[in-house]
């Protein structure tokens, strides 16, 4: 591995004077299944690593009915994909977190990480987007909390700036009648990147849609919104007629590129199938 | 600039100086000498390198050795403390054929111990699903999953009162 110098701030605060210091050439290192494979693939050389996993405060889950979950920079997708509160009111979540890499990947690799690396096909953007996740930067300035949605800026880009980190990722309660559900779309069964990924998140009112969140990865240059899809839907009593409507106009709304996992062509047929397929699981999954 | 690491690996203690830049794998077979943990692809897709990390299955080459200070660290040379004997579920491995080259068989026995700590019963799709991060090029698996099968029978028949 090329060489860097450590770090191991105990502070928030030692972190982000850390990253003031080396700008550039200082990388956040957290579950490091990205990063060192990247600086041993000489895709990246930071002269700088900076361990924040001795930092207290940002290693914990929790729920509860008014807040939501909230969990910290530290925690694994091995932990998302376990946690009872997690499989129970955020199915989506704890599924996507399931088919990220391996187990042994999953004990290492943190959602916040995930998140931080801003690919267009991570697979738990989906599911957190459509649940209107929220992450907390942490920086120079102080505190500030941004939409999930809001976050990215292009493939492997996001808004936090200089000597900025994200601490925390807050998402919502389920309201009750709510359904959800994540579907991966890859070319095999584990260790993958996904070819597509829908996420959907929706609530009901009698027979008709309250409220939905369509959110699509791998088929633009970050995660997105079908927001002309969930406007179509919103409101309406969701039939088979409405949502082959709704997923034809995710179709349009995707902006896929072609690469080694698939055409865009290809990409955007499978928005279509797995919209739908999604929106009907999520319908069945509501309690 | 090299750290001082203290670590218990195999239930020994260590204290080494550690350049920050070598992976956890790097440190166990060239600084420690258990070269028991295979380096297969050395980006953690492969499994190969798989060791207990405070209990639980990590790729030891995307961990940093700077890292595991603290930390209880357990190789295939340490699964059966016992120089005269082997684990279930190594015995279990030659018994069923469920090592062939045997390169990517301590990772496969060290993710096994994880699973089975975890669930001493699982289901083929639970073993097929636990093994997903382990990769083997000759037994094409199956006989991999009779092994841990087998074993996990062995080892809750053992644990039962007599």
């Amino acid at each position: 591995m090329r060489r860097f110098e450590y770090h191991e701030p105990a502070t928030l605060d030692e972190a982000v004077a850390l990253l003031g210091r080396f700008g550039d050439e200082a990388s956040l290192l957290a579950g490091g299944t990205d990063l060192l494979v990247e600086i041993r693939e000489h895709v990246h050389w930071p002269r700088q690593v900076v361990n924040i996993k001795k930092i207290q405060g940002i290693a914990a889950l929790g729920y509860d009915e008014r807040a939501g979950l909230r969990f910290g920079a530290l925690v694994t997708a091995r932990e998302i994909e376990t946690s009872p509160v997690v499989l129970e009111k955020y199915p989506g979540l704890a599924q996507a977190a399931r088919e990220l890499g391996s187990i042994q990947v999953r004990n290492r690799a943190t959602i916040v990480g995930n998140v931080c690396r801003a690919s267009p096909s991570a697979d738990t953007l989906p599911p957190l987007i459509a649940d209107g996740a929220t992450v907390k930067v942490y920086g120079p300035a102080g505190e500030r909390t941004v939409a999930l949605e809001a976050f990215f800026t292009g493939p492997g880009t996001t808004l936090l700036g200089p000597g900025e980190l994200v601490t925390e990722i807050a998402v919502p309660p389920p309201p009750p009648r709510t359904g959800k559900h994540y579907i991966k779309h890859g070319r095999r069964k584990a260790m993958e990147l996904a070819t597509v990924g829908v996420g959907v998140t929706l609530t009901l009112d009698g027979g008709a849609c309250r409220e939905i969140r369509i959110a699509l990865g791998a088929v633009a240059p970050t995660p997105i919104r079908a927001r002309n899809a969930e406007d179509a839907l919103r409101g309406r009593a969701l039939d088979g007629a409405g949502i082959e409507a709704a997923a034809r106009i995710a179709m349009d709304e995707c902006r896929p590129i072609s690469n080694v996992r698939g055409s865009a062509e290809y990409r955007r047929d499978m928005v279509g199938v797995l919209t739908q397929r999604a929106i009907r699981q999520a319908m069945e999954a509501v309690r | 600039m090299k750290r001082v690491v203290e670590v218990t690996i195999n239930g020994e203690r260590h204290e080494l100086a550690l350049e920050p830049y070598r992976s956890l794998l790097d440190v166990l077979r060239n600084e420690v000498g258990l070269t028991g943990t295979k380096k297969g692809c050395d980006v953690g897709d492969c499994g190969a390198c798989t060791v207990l990390l405070d209990g639980k299955p990590v790729n030891s080459c995307l961990v940093l050795g700077v890292e595991v200070a603290g930390c209880d660290i357990v190789t295939i040379e340490g699964l059966q403390p016992d120089p005269e004997r082997l684990h279930p579920l190594q015995e279990s491995f030659m018994k069923h054929g469920g090592a062939q080259c045997g390169f990517c068989t301590p990772g496969f026995v060290m993710m096994a111990k994880a699973l089975l700590d975890e669930n001493p019963n699982p289901t083929e799709e639970e073993i097929r699903f636990g093994i997903a991060g382990n990769i083997c090029r000759c037994t094409g698996y199956t006989r991999i999953v009779t092994a841990i099968q087998e074993a996990a029978k062995e080892l809750s028949e053992g644990r039962s009162p007599a």
